[in-house]
């Protein structure tokens, strides 16, 4: 909502100045989002008017003009190709300061030159001109420029919650400046208009809940062309709308004063009654703006013998609306309810001013009187007779009572203030009311549509009282420790984890290029959105690879050789029903192992480096097995499982990717479940040996595919007692060991807690290993 | 028997004449071995008669003692200076870079979230937390903002496609649901935070279509709306380490909360917008039946790159989703 300070100091001027009233909109929740001055603040401009021109002697191009300006004439020399004798035009006396220009007294090309006339740029009030400003014939030579043109003003725009629009005008704004002033407000004064035409319409209203109200009115003999006046124009203007015709500029300027939307129809264009009914479905209607809709039957519709003629409360029908030819208007003004215009103009992608104030709520109390505002502007302005008011009222929106505890008020507001304060607060307010043993019974003005509990009263008495009255205070509350589950590790645990490790944690977006779903995670089917910002960004990640590689790729253009990134976030996939979200930690490896340094020789990450990490995460064992994954080289990916569940993948990204992302080298990549490593067990503690452990290692040769992992496997689940561990601690191929085979060397830690262990024990517990391994996985020693 | 005294100064100056450990072995021999000078001197005790013995053998002993302790320190001092010796040959330069991984980090804005979740912790606030594709339900309609509520264009929502017409999930475009599923389980008093990211359909220099907020909630008997200014404030003092911070609210609207106001800061002489608050509309209470005579609460909103921002000087919003290591490693120590 932009308006002009000016208009609204008309109907109330607080002793504030220009910031002051602004700060004061803003602290009752009026937001000034912005606050212009309508012109500079230059002085020493008036009214001049040139009485003769000459050609300037050696210029072409400039006039030397005799200038009244009041009192005295004056030599100006002119640039303005519209300079001419008789021409009213503003003129900068010597000393007056301009955007940019200082006047003085100078020589333009040789010819002496006292002032300098004028343009609406130069004046800076508008951001484009051709020529001087011309001004009026009967613009009164020598006055203040400022003062001819009311450019003592400024342009207050305000960001408006939807539950005010009772200040969608002038006249609501001011009421709240009464409220939070207690200055006096001056309303313009409306009269009834003279009735001595006899021309009026029917209105027959079926959809009566919906439209409650309806008034309208004849004007006849109407001049659609007479010119809308200075003032009209000047406030339209700093309130946003362009003037368009006398008309139209009359409906705007009570929508603005008033907060009630108005439509003139040409009279002679209207067929039979009015009717304001619902459309009939597929009923057709040419807007104003030039569009054809297709209405549905829950739109409201002013229709005559032919047809739908406007949508109501949104815009008026092309092929009725006035035009310069109209002679005769029907003037209507009319309360369409909330609920019939929520969500309609939306649909239809029409917001206009008009549907902006009746979805929000428009004055039902005033309805009548802005015709009759409307219908003296018309008289005054375009002429004209006025026929009789003819109107269909119904059942307006109930304005129930509602009840104000004095006590819950200060208890939920925390503040002292005393019951007379909040009777005086709601007065201040226009609101109605009585109090008994401390309620306030309320009722709310019929332009107020945010006031139906006692919250929004309570809301109310705050705002007044002043928000920024209201104390800073802790509160008093009992207090249990919270609950610290020890077997599970927090977010934060984990991503210090990846931290101390030398990973750096980057956030990407949830939403990604379809291409990475379908690449990296075979996902052809991913949640799209049906609104993404960028196409790009239009699937929900089923992972966080593509964030991770994307971000390696920005790094890499800006001179990175290495990385290590992590990222903690969500994962969508959909489900039968609906949608779930996992958190999963992500990470990547690229480049060197460790930054270029003297002590350690340069060498690149593979798979253990990252396995590594992985296992640094977690506080359970898990087992690695190897499985296929679309993102990972076949024969270097690992699916994690904790027990049964498969908790994550590793591996390195498969060269296809790694050539179409553009990696020199290669990359790793893991994602896990935070809630698997999120858990840990509490510890209990186990019996220390006081006997030493027998250590025994044994090296195997076996198939080169055999899994290491498997063969310790086997053995643990031998369960034998004494057996503390199994630990491979070396890998060989080459010479002494056959082609195709390997020789994993194992330690084997032994150990009772009775008694120390004999030989022939620890032989009877190598002998059961060997024969396990030699059975399962034909493993020989070596 | 001949005075064995001047061997003492004899030894010593032998011993001073070795530099290492097998050349004092050899000169020991001398006096101590199995010829040495005092052992023949000791077995020559034998022809003395039994009278001189005594004196002659006490003799013996005191020259064989001095020479055992001139031995002796001259080994240790050998020994001493051959470990200095080695020690010197061993320094290094220990201004020599560390061998090191390089330090990993943080992103700021979990940076900025840590902080957050533990000064609330502090005064007994559980996080809690929400799915990000949400219900329009729980977005919207639990939180009071029906169908066509105007309310709704204020939220620029990612709706998400279902393949049909519907419009029943979205991305969520504010941490609020969160209170909602929070108080559907969860019985007052309550006292949670709620961290995560938040999607609206902006991208410019100051908007982007996914950002984070953090969600406040205090639910209990005698919660106030000055309550939540004093919880709101002490936040932001002790964030900011500041002291003289104030918090101003303006009045506003949400429809899940009445009153509602938005919050400004106190900063460099100016007030700057930081989120926006209020005490929960019974609506909202009501849709998971708390008893809004019994309980009320309060509820805040804070946009978590806005106090990164503040905190740490960051300049541009869009650093923060750009990943640039050169930006994130800023934030490492």
């Amino acid at each position: 909502m932009q308006f002009s300070e000016q208009w609204l100091r008309s109907m109330v001027n607080p002793a504030l100045d220009t910031a002051q009233l602004g700060h004061a909109l803003t602290m009752a929740g009026l937001e000034v989002e912005d606050l212009t001055a309508v012109a500079p603040a230059f002085q020493r401009i008036v009214v001049a008017e040139i009485l003769e021109t000459a050609k300037h002697p050696g210029a072409d191009r400039l006039q030397v003009c005799k200038v009244n300006v009041g009192g005295e004439v004056l030599q100006i020399v002119c640039g303005a190709s519209n300079a001419r004798a008789g021409l009213k035009a503003p003129c900068a006396l010597v000393g007056a300061e301009l955007p940019g220009i200082s006047i003085k007294q100078a020589k333009v090309r040789g010819i002496e030159s006292f002032g300098m006339m004028c343009s609406a740029k130069e004046l800076g009030i508008a951001a484009e001109a051709s020529g001087l400003l011309e001004l009026p014939a009967d613009a009164p030579v020598g006055q203040d420029i400022r003062e001819y043109l009311d450019l003592n003003d400024h342009t207050y725009t305000l960001k408006l919650t939807p539950n005010r629009a009772d200040c969608l005008s002038i006249l609501g704004i001011a009421r709240d400046v009464v409220a939070m002033t207690g200055a006096p407000i001056q309303v313009p004064a409306i009269q009834a208009a003279v009735v001595n035409s006899n021309q009026s319409k029917a209105v027959n209203v079926t959809a009566s809940e919906a439209c409650p109200a309806y008034y309208g009115r004849v004007v006849e003999g109407v001049n659609a062309q007479a010119p809308t006046p200075d003032w009209m124009i000047r406030r339209l203007e700093r309130s946003g709308i362009r003037s368009i015709s006398a008309l139209v500029d009359i409906t705007n300027y009570v929508l603005l004063e008033l907060g009630q939307p108005l439509h003139a129809f040409d009279l002679n264009l209207l067929q039979g009654d009015i009717q304001v009914r619902f459309a009939r479905a597929g009923e057709k209607l040419s807007l104003l703006n030039d569009t054809e809709v297709t209405l549905k039957a829950d739109d409201l519709v002013i229709a005559d013998s032919n047809g739908a003629v406007a949508l109501a409360g949104i815009m008026g029908g092309k092929p009725t609306s006035v035009t310069d030819k109209t002679h005769s208007i029907f003037l209507e003004s009319a309360f369409f309810t909330p609920d019939t215009l929520a969500g309609k103009a939306r649909r239809l992608g029409l917001s206009t001013d008009s549907s902006y104030r009746f979805e929000r709520g428009v004055d039902f109390g005033n309805t009548s009187q802005a015709l009759e505002r409307a219908t003296a502007l018309v008289l005054e302005i375009c002429g004209g007779s006025a026929g009789p008011i003819t109107s269909a009222t119904a059942q307006l929106p109930e304005r129930k009572q509602v009840s104000l505890r004095y006590e819950r008020l200060i208890s939920v507001l925390g503040i002292e203030i005393s019951a007379a304060q909040v009777g005086q607060l709601l007065t201040q307010l226009g609101f109605v009311f009585s109090e008994s043993n401390g309620v306030f019974k309320v009722s709310a003005p019929s332009f107020r549509f945010d006031i139906a509990r006692e919250e929004d009263l309570i809301e109310e008495v705050a705002r007044l009282h002043g928000y920024e009255h209201i104390p800073a205070l802790t509160p008093v509350a009992s207090q249990g420790m919270l609950a610290a589950p020890e077997a599970k590790r927090s977010h934060d645990r984990l991503r210090d984890v990846m931290v101390q490790q030398g990973y750096q944690e980057v956030i990407t977006y949830s939403f990604v290029d379809a291409a990475w779903e379908r690449d990296l995670y075979a996902n052809h089917q991913p949640i799209a959105l049906k609104n993404p910002i960028a196409s790009n960004l239009s699937v929900m990640r089923s992972g966080l690879w593509g964030g991770l590689l994307d971000t390696l790729s920005y790094n890499l253009n800006r001179q990175q050789s290495r990385a290590m990134l992590f990222e903690l976030g969500s994962r969508y996939l959909r489900q039968a029903q609906g949608y779930t979200e996992t958190l999963v930690l992500s990470g990547l490896c690229y480049g060197n192992v460790l930054p270029e340094q003297w002590g350690s020789a340069a060498r690149q990450f593979d798979f253990y480096d990252a396995k590594a990490h992985v296992e640094a995460l977690f506080a359970n064992t898990v087992r690695f097995v190897s499985e296929l994954h679309p993102a990972l080289h076949p024969g270097q990916s690992a699916r994690i499982y904790m027990g049964d569940k498969a908790v994550g993948w590793l591996g390195k990204l498969h060269p296809q990717w790694q050539q179409q992302y553009q990696l020199t080298q290669a990359c790793f990549l893991f994602e896990i479940d935070v809630a698997a490593i999120q858990t840990k067990q509490v510890p209990v503690y186990q019996e220390v040996s006081k006997f030493l452990p027998v250590r025994r290692d044994l090296a195997m040769v076996v198939d080169q595919n055999i899994s290491a992992q498997a063969m310790i496997e086997a053995i643990i689940a031998e369960q034998i007692p004494q057996l503390q561990t199994v630990k491979l601690f070396d890998v060989y191929q080459g010479k002494g060991v056959p082609e195709n085979k390997k020789s994993l060397a194992f330690l084997v830690l032994m150990q009772d807690t009775a008694k120390t262990m004999v030989d022939e024990e620890v032989d009877t517990i190598l002998s059961q290993i060997l024969k396990n391994w030699s059975s399962n996985f034909s493993a020989v020693l070596r | 028997m001949a005075d064995l005294t001047p061997l003492i100064a004899e030894a010593q100056q032998d011993f001073a004449n070795c530099h290492d450990v097998t050349a004092l072995e050899n000169a020991k021999a001398k006096y101590l071995g199995k010829s040495g000078a005092l052992t023949e001197a000791l077995k020559g005790l034998g022809k003395l008669s039994a009278e001189e013995r005594p004196a002659a053998g006490a003799a013996i002993n005191v020259v064989k003692q001095s020479v055992e302790q001139a031995l002796n320190a001259r080994r240790d001092s050998i020994l001493a200076a051959e470990q200095a010796k080695q020690l010197a040959s061993e320094s290094i330069d220990v201004t020599l870079p560390a061998r090191a991984q390089a330090a990993g980090g943080l992103h700021p804005v979990t940076l900025t979230l840590r902080r957050v979740e533990e000064l609330f912790h502090s005064i007994g606030f559980s996080v809690a937390n929400g799915p990000e594709i949400e219900t329009d339900f729980y977005n919207f309609t639990a939180l009071n903002i029906p169908d066509n509520h105007p309310a709704r264009a204020m939220h620029d929502t990612f709706y998400v496609d279902n393949g049909t017409d519907s419009m029943e999930h979205v991305l969520r475009t504010h941490t609020s649901p969160v209170q909602v599923h929070y108080m559907e389980t969860n019985t007052p008093p309550l006292k949670i935070i709620a961290p995560g990211r938040v999607y609206r359909v902006d991208s410019d220099a100051t908007h982007s279509p996914m950002f984070h907020q953090v969600e406040g909630l205090w639910v209990d008997e005698q919660i106030s709306f000055a309550n939540l200014k004093g919880v709101v404030q002490d936040f932001l003092q002790k964030f900011f380490e500041r002291d003289d911070l104030t918090v101003r609210f303006r009045p506003s609207f949400f429809p899940f909360t009445e009153p509602s106001a938005e919050m400004d800061m106190s900063w460099n002489g100016g007030w700057l917008e930081i989120g926006g608050c209020g005490m929960v509309h019974p609506e909202v209470l009501k849709h998971v039946n708390i008893d809004s005579e019994k309980y009320r609460g309060f509820a805040f909103g804070l946009g978590v790159e806005r106090l990164a921002m503040l905190r740490y000087g960051v300049n541009d919003l869009r650093h923060f989703f750009n990943n640039d290591l050169r930006f994130l490693q800023q934030f490492i120590k």
